[in-house]
């Protein structure tokens, strides 16, 4: 009896671990805590599930952390994985180990910010971040009309050493708004008399709301404001909510396509913001990995476009855009 | 005998006409740096109070017609009031020579758990709000039990309960953001410290006080709270025994032990007192940002860290106070904001703030000196 017992519990202790299948893939982001990475784990566990694969899941302890992606990519050569997908927190830095990976045999590919250089990866599936801040540029201009030209616009970026993401949104956004960005790979060299303020926000909700608190006792008459994320934005309009601004005086504009994000979009908070796509971008890497095929990719870009859509539910002639409820469709976070 | 005593007199013939005085310290010759320090040993809080007015001086000069407005100082106070609560809870357990590295990482938790218990799952806030007072008081009881029982430096322990509590915090967040409507729609109360009060429209309306130099000031609730919540914690530090207990076992906890305290109970009351503290900034961080957000406040506990150090608590233990952390999280917001409307970058703020603790502390070991 107590042998059968033994051996009935043997049994079910065995059958509960789980069965390693032959192919292992993984997938490293840059923080455990970023909603944008947090979905696009769920994305890849959940495309992982369909494929029967095994899927290992790793991130940098914090948003440029490299020696922890370099640990997390020694161990799945270690573990003899086919391949994994990257969000590179230092794009120059991980490039040797990525070099490494790939002699050892594995396919890499990297997601969300292409490596520098782009062609150490075996292929990028990226968003075009300067077309997701042209598209609100575009929008606010359009919407403003006339008085696009005598804005004041308070822009509130990620942080003070400019990473790729903060320049293309930001420079995006101003090109596409019309203004001379100069440098187009710089912050804060314009000459426009329309921009008004530059802060930082660290695409933080409560750093935002500081952020805007001080440029507003810069720009009294702010009438646009550009952030760099959607979090910053909702501080930005607590800011705005304490001296009234709330009247739709101000607009504000974002990236990212967050549901409560797009939520925002819906209450009038935000007026327009870009829709990027992690579940998408994690899912097409697995499956490319997974059968060793990778999508054609247009030479001139370089990476594979994983999109970007404007949403708002006040759509710009010439300017393309989806609605709100098509947004919460495709929302993440 | 005789001999004795003959030659006792003798030797006290022989002090006649020297100086009578037993001991004391030579004060005479005292030179002016030397009363300078002492007069810092008995008054820790002079120093920061001069570097605020100055700093407030310099910037009324560098950022003219904008620095210098009462709408300003009340955004300054807005902007410091999160880092000034958590900086009150802070000055416990550094008054103790320990330190508290999870103090931002309880807070989110604590706006974390306060947030989604009434808006995910439609706990009356009557109940989720004291949930995440519960939270706080139980993160900080964590610390003080492995501070004590494991007898492990607070830096360690802080240490490793800064990465639980901020694992704890993305797993029941799920790393999603509580909007701002939705708990505006199902709990209005987490937000009421965010309500703007205009001091002058309370006075002149409840008690018909023109005191028109109050108008412009745009206060929050907030700021009430942080201000009501300082001056408790002051009470408890000056004026009862655990206030007492808490200087003599951060000064000495020898000495404190052999007077009869019991440390222990001590340092539990303390990490747990601060884990209140902590969860009372977790509304006004909700409050300030309208919804819940897990990102937020990533760097609170290093910034609470800079607040009392700035404003002059030692980090050795034993010394400082409440007042001086008001001040210092007032510097370390009058600095960033008149750096801000100077338009100087943000880098700058960052430099200026580092050259803040390090002149900070040196002045703390400088008086030290006198003491040792």
């Amino acid at each position: 009896m107590l042998k059968k017992l033994l051996l009935a519990g043997a049994i079910v202790a065995l059958s509960a671990v789980p069965v390693l299948a032959d192919e292992t893939i993984g997938l490293i982001t840059k923080t455990e805590t970023n909603p944008f990475f947090v979905k696009m784990r769920e994305g890849a566990q959940a495309k992982a599930k369909e494929l029967g694969i095994t899927l290992i899941t790793a991130a940098g302890k914090y948003d440029g952390d490299n020696d922890g992606q370099v640990a997390a990519i020694e161990n799945l050569i270690a573990a003899g994985a086919k391949g994994f997908a990257i969000v590179p927190s230092d794009s120059k830095a991980i490039v040797p180990t990525i070099k490494k990976a790939r002699d050892a045999g594995l396919m890499v590919i990297v997601l969300d910010t292409p490596l520098d250089p782009m062609d150490a990866a075996t292929a990028t599936f990226a968003t075009d971040n300067r077309k997701a801040g042209m598209l609100i540029g575009q929008w606010a201009k359009g919407t403003l009309g006339d008085k696009a030209k005598d804005a004041k616009i308070v822009l509130l970026d990620l942080a003070t050493n400019q990473p790729t993401v903060d320049y293309l949104r930001d420079q995006g956004f101003m090109a596409g708004f019309g203004i001379d960005v100069m440098d187009p790979n710089k912050i804060g060299d314009e000459t426009d008399a329309r921009i008004c303020d530059h802060e930082i926000s660290q695409g933080d909700q409560e750093k935002g709301r500081t952020a805007m608190e001080n440029a507003l006792q810069k720009c009294p008459d702010v009438n646009v404001v550009y952030t760099i994320n959607e979090p910053a934005a909702a501080g930005a309009w607590e800011a705005l909510k304490a001296v009234g601004k709330d009247d739709g005086s101000v607009m504000i504009v974002s990236v990212d396509g967050g549901c409560p994000g797009v939520k925002n979009v819906e209450a009038g908070v935000i007026g327009a913001t870009s829709q990027q796509y992690p579940l998408k971008m994690a899912a097409m890497a697995l499956e490319a990995i997974h059968s060793g095929k990778i999508p054609e990719i247009d030479p001139k870009m370089g990476f594979l476009d994983t999109g970007a859509q404007l949403v708002t539910s006040k759509p710009v002639d010439g300017v393309t855009s989806i609605s709100v409820e098509e947004g919460l469709k495709l929302c993440w976070g | 005998m005789s001999d004795n005593s003959s030659g006792s007199a003798v030797a006290e013939r022989g002090l006649e006409g020297a100086d009578q005085t037993v001991a004391s310290f030579d004060e005479s010759d005292v030179g002016l740096v030397r009363r300078l320090q002492g007069f810092l040993h008995r008054f820790p809080t002079s120093i920061p109070f001069f570097v605020l007015l100055l700093g407030v001086l310099i910037f009324s000069i560098a950022a003219p017609g904008k620095f210098f407005a009462p709408f300003n100082f009340s955004l300054v106070l807005q902007q410091v009031t999160i880092i000034a609560i958590l900086g009150v809870a802070q000055t416990l357990v550094i008054l103790t020579a320990g330190i508290d590295l999870s103090v931002g990482a309880i807070m989110i938790l604590c706006s974390v758990v306060m947030g989604r218990t009434a808006v995910a799952y439609g706990v009356p806030v009557e109940i989720a709000f004291p949930l995440g007072l519960i939270a706080g008081m139980a993160c900080g009881l964590v610390n003080g039990l492995i501070v004590t029982l494991l007898r492990l430096p607070p830096f360690i322990v802080t240490l490793g309960t800064w990465s639980i509590f901020g694992a704890l915090n993305t797993w029941y967040s799920r790393s999603e953001t509580i909007r701002q409507q939705d708990v505006e729609d199902h709990a209005p109360f987490l937000q009421w410290t965010g309500t703007i009060v205009k001091p002058y429209d309370f006075f002149s309306k409840t008690l018909g006080l023109d005191w028109t130099f109050l108008k412009g000031w745009v206060l929050t609730y907030g700021s009430v709270v942080m201000l009501v919540l300082a001056l408790v914690v002051w009470y408890v530090l000056n004026k009862t025994a655990f206030g007492r207990h808490v200087y003599a076992t951060g000064d000495d906890p020898d000495a404190a032990r052999l007077a009869g305290i019991s440390t222990t109970k001590t340092l539990i009351g303390v990490y747990t007192f601060a884990g209140f503290i902590c969860a009372i900034a977790a509304w006004v961080l909700i409050g300030r940002i309208g919804g819940v957000s897990p990102q937020a406040g990533q760097t609170a506990n290093l910034d609470s860290i800079t607040a009392v150090v700035i404003g002059g608590t030692s980090l050795f233990g034993g010394r400082g106070s409440i007042i001086g952390t008001l001040i210092g999280a007032l510097i370390v917001g009058v600095f960033r904001n008149g750096l801000a409307l100077s338009g100087l970058e943000l880098l700058w703020q960052d430099f200026a703030v580092g050259v803040l603790i390090i002149v900070a502390v040196t002045i703390d070991q400088w008086i030290r000196k006198l003491s040792t």
